[in-house]
């Protein structure tokens, strides 16, 4: 009588929808970006205009920066479908739940993540990061973001019924991100001082893929604990 | 079952055909709602198991999810999407859907005027009714209904009973938690109280 919705086009319905949803809310949805500008805008306010000196610090500052800039919508991956009950329907909706919390994840990181790659050659540029350098930057920026909302969402999904869950959510997920940020500012030092990232690149790819295949299930675990 | 400290449920059978209305009722706080979501599987019981077509439903929750449609405490809208937009993308995620019948449906419910605004804008009893639109859309066999008349106008609540009969019609099956007995025509609906 009626045709089911596949699974992956139910995933494209479910990253469409976010995507929408985040529109309507696009202060809200650059919360992140701006955060982000504005820490590494201040770092050569705080420490020197020195470029040369600035540059030692340069993969750090941007990375901490990126990290918690990246922290800071997580709190509301599955908030907002919690409060308003469409979280009960999508639990019952007879599609994999995983695959749904990959979509989520996917919109949320296009959302939050991709627009700090974007512009992350400008504010590197700003810390005196090299032209060459630059497309680390981006790479290791991209991995990294890629793996904290993927993390991210296992804590967003645990901390969902709580009022206060944001701390304990910064608590459960930047411990898990630790890895992913030695790597990463490790990434771009190397590449500042013209040395070839791969490794640390390589390492970070793979904590991703890790992390994407096996955090869909724990948040699909800790989403139906969460909804009872 | 428990809610907190308190024992709510205990020693609850329930059988239902097709073609049956189940109509829970007791009063505030006997736990309605906890055996409703017991039963759609979003609460697991502490001891007993909940099947469906004689397999129990924690075997294949996905299998269940697609023969279900349940209208829990809240609507499940988005408020900022048009009552379009929620059918399109609630049900779109459940089974392949044309525009016609989301207007056909949001017609059947006396929503169409409404149908391009957003839910934040509409009015308390305009959101049950597209959350209803969205059980009927949604087109599975059991529906588990909590509390479906609240807010509704009495034209809205005849218009979901005559929903309701029409689906148990059509050899549906119906779970109702309600405070007032669902008057569906040509079909008894066992009544369950929970003391």
């Amino acid at each position: 009588m009626t045709a089911r919705t596949g699974a992956m086009d139910a995933v494209w319905l479910m990253y469409r929808r976010d995507l929408v949803l985040a529109f309507r809310h696009w202060d809200q949805a650059a919360q992140p970006v701006v955060f982000f500008a504005m820490v590494t805008t201040l770092f050569p306010l705080a420490l020197s205009p020195e470029l040369g000196e600035l540059r030692q610090l340069a993969g750090g500052a941007l990375w901490v920066a990126a990290l918690l800039a990246a922290l800071l919508g997580l709190e509301f991956l599955f908030r907002s479908d919690h409060i308003d009950g469409t979280l009960e329907q999508l639990l019952l909706s007879g599609q994999p739940l995983a695959l749904m919390a990959v979509a989520k994840v996917a919109a949320h990181w296009t959302i939050s993540g991709l627009p700090l790659v974007l512009v992350s050659p400008l504010l590197a540029t700003g810390l005196g990061v090299p032209t060459g350098a630059l497309c680390t930057v981006m790479l290791s920026l991209g991995l990294g973001t890629g793996i904290l909302s993927t993390v991210g969402a296992i804590g967003s999904a645990l901390t969902l019924g709580l009022r206060r869950g944001s701390m304990l959510l910064s608590l459960l997920v930047l411990p898990l991100a630790m890895p992913a940020l030695i790597f990463g500012a490790r990434a771009i030092d190397m590449a500042i001082h013209g040395d070839t990232a791969r490794g640390p690149l390589l390492l970070l790819a793979a904590m991703l893929v890790l992390a994407v295949t096996l955090a869909p299930f724990a948040a699909a675990a800790a989403l139906r604990i969460s909804a009872e | 079952m428990w809610r907190g400290e308190r024992s709510v449920l205990s020693g609850l059978s329930v059988d239902a055909a097709a073609g049956d209305c189940v109509h829970v009722a007791g009063p505030n706080g006997s736990g309605k709602t906890t055996l409703l979501r017991v039963l759609a599987g979003l609460l697991t019981p502490e001891r007993g198991i909940v099947t469906w077509q004689g397999r129990p439903i924690a075997a294949d929750r996905e299998a269940y999810g697609a023969a279900l449609s349940y209208l829990g405490h809240s609507d499940g809208l988005k408020p900022e999407f048009t009552a379009r937009e929620n059918l399109a993308f609630e049900v779109g995620l459940r089974r392949r859907l044309s525009a016609s019948a989301i207007d056909s449906v949001l017609s059947r419910v006396a929503m169409t005027d409404s149908r391009d605004l957003p839910a934040r804008s509409l009015s308390a009893g305009q959101r049950r009714r597209l959350a209803i639109a969205r059980v009927i859309l949604t087109a599975t066999p059991l529906w588990i209904l909590d509390e479906p008349f609240t807010n509704l106008d009495s034209a809205g609540v005849q218009c979901v009973t005559d929903l309701i009969a029409k689906h148990l019609d059509a050899g549906g099956t119906a779970l109702i938690a309600s405070h007032h007995a669902p008057a569906v025509p040509r079909h008894a609906a066992h009544r369950l109280d929970l003391a």
